[in-house]
């Protein structure tokens, strides 16, 4: 039962999503045009926003739900694989207006045609997982 | 109050609330970031037998598939109870570039051209989808997080890491854009 919180966490984050109208694939296109300050607003407010969140938690040191301190981990150096995978991602992103979270909000939405673009972001994955020791990272 | 969600939000409330979100799971002791559960869903179906990549004990990462859950269900709510009658607010600007490469806008989020069942009677459409959604989880996972994990929780950490992703999710996404889907729509 603890985990229904996360479930309306989703749930919000669904809402959320398509009210700010960012799970939609003309809204990536505009973006990739710089023809709206929308996304680069959305963006920009939730980075920014969350950045003086990460900084007031640090510093005040501030413990989870569970009372265990918050901790967050530096991710590793290897930028190969940043450049790669995220102009791989940015590729996908652009041609199916969707990363992986709106894909399923536009799911629920009624895009059922979203169903096609996570099975084939699931044999993605899967193919990443087979060929990870193959690729420069 | 209903009427009041049911408008299209204004950018910077958008921002604030997707900050809330990321918020609220670090409180509850996680760390956003939705495209790890395209791999959980991977281990789900067995791939942890073949590939040693998806062999993880998942259930850490239960939290995550509801989240996800969720985010279904928030899609079907928005959709169903708090839509707003009005056409998307979309640039002039975009309309017409995209009109030239035979893709109208009908108001809605999503192009019939790509998203309607009757786009689905052509091999092309399901082509484009299953290539872009294979790109988005290659990619994702390569790169270590998509726009959650990346833009949103490592840009708010000072991750560079995370700066070198989200350079590449554009390079990725202006290349697409200008150079390649001009040209197979």
């Amino acid at each position: 039962m603890k985990l229904i919180k996360y479930i309306l966490a989703g749930l919000l984050f669904g809402i959320i999503l398509v009210k700010s109208e960012a799970v939609s694939w003309f809204r990536i296109q505009e973006m990739f045009r710089f023809q709206s300050f929308h996304m680069y607003g959305i963006i920009g407010t939730a980075v920014i926003l969350g950045a003086l969140g990460v900084f007031l938690i640090k510093k005040f040191k501030v413990k989870d739900s569970d009372g265990h301190r918050i901790v967050f981990h530096d991710k590793d150096k290897q930028y190969k694989k940043y450049i790669i995978g995220g102009t791989i991602f940015g590729l996908g992103w652009a041609l199916t207006g969707a990363c992986p979270g709106p894909m399923f909000v536009n799911l629920g939405y009624g895009y059922l045609a979203m169903g096609i673009v996570i099975f084939g972001s699931l044999v993605g994955t899967f193919l990443y997982g087979l060929l990870r020791h193959k690729l420069p990272h | 109050m209903i009427e009041f969600i049911s408008q299209p939000w204004p950018w910077y409330f958008s921002g604030f609330m997707i900050a809330v979100i990321m918020v609220i799971l670090l409180f509850w002791g996680k760390s956003f970031g939705f495209s790890s559960n395209l791999r959980t869903i991977c281990s789900l179906a067995g791939a942890g037998k073949k590939v040693k990549f998806f062999d993880f004990d998942w259930k850490a990462q239960k939290w995550n598939l509801m989240f996800l859950l969720g985010s279904i269900m928030g899609g079907y709510i928005a959709a169903n109870f708090l839509s707003n009658p009005s056409d998307l607010a979309l640039s002039a600007a975009t309309i017409n570039d995209l009109s030239e490469f035979g893709i109208s806008f009908n108001g809605g989020l999503n192009p019939d051209e790509l998203f309607s069942a009757n786009a689905l009677t052509e091999p092309k459409t399901w082509l484009i989808l299953l290539i872009g959604g294979l790109l988005v989880g290659f990619g994702t996972r390569y790169a270590g997080g998509c726009t959650s994990g990346h833009a949103i929780s490592g840009l708010s950490n000072l991750q560079l890491p995370s700066l070198v992703a989200v350079i590449g999710f554009f390079i990725g996404g202006l290349t697409m854009t200008h150079f390649i889907l001009p040209y197979i729509l």
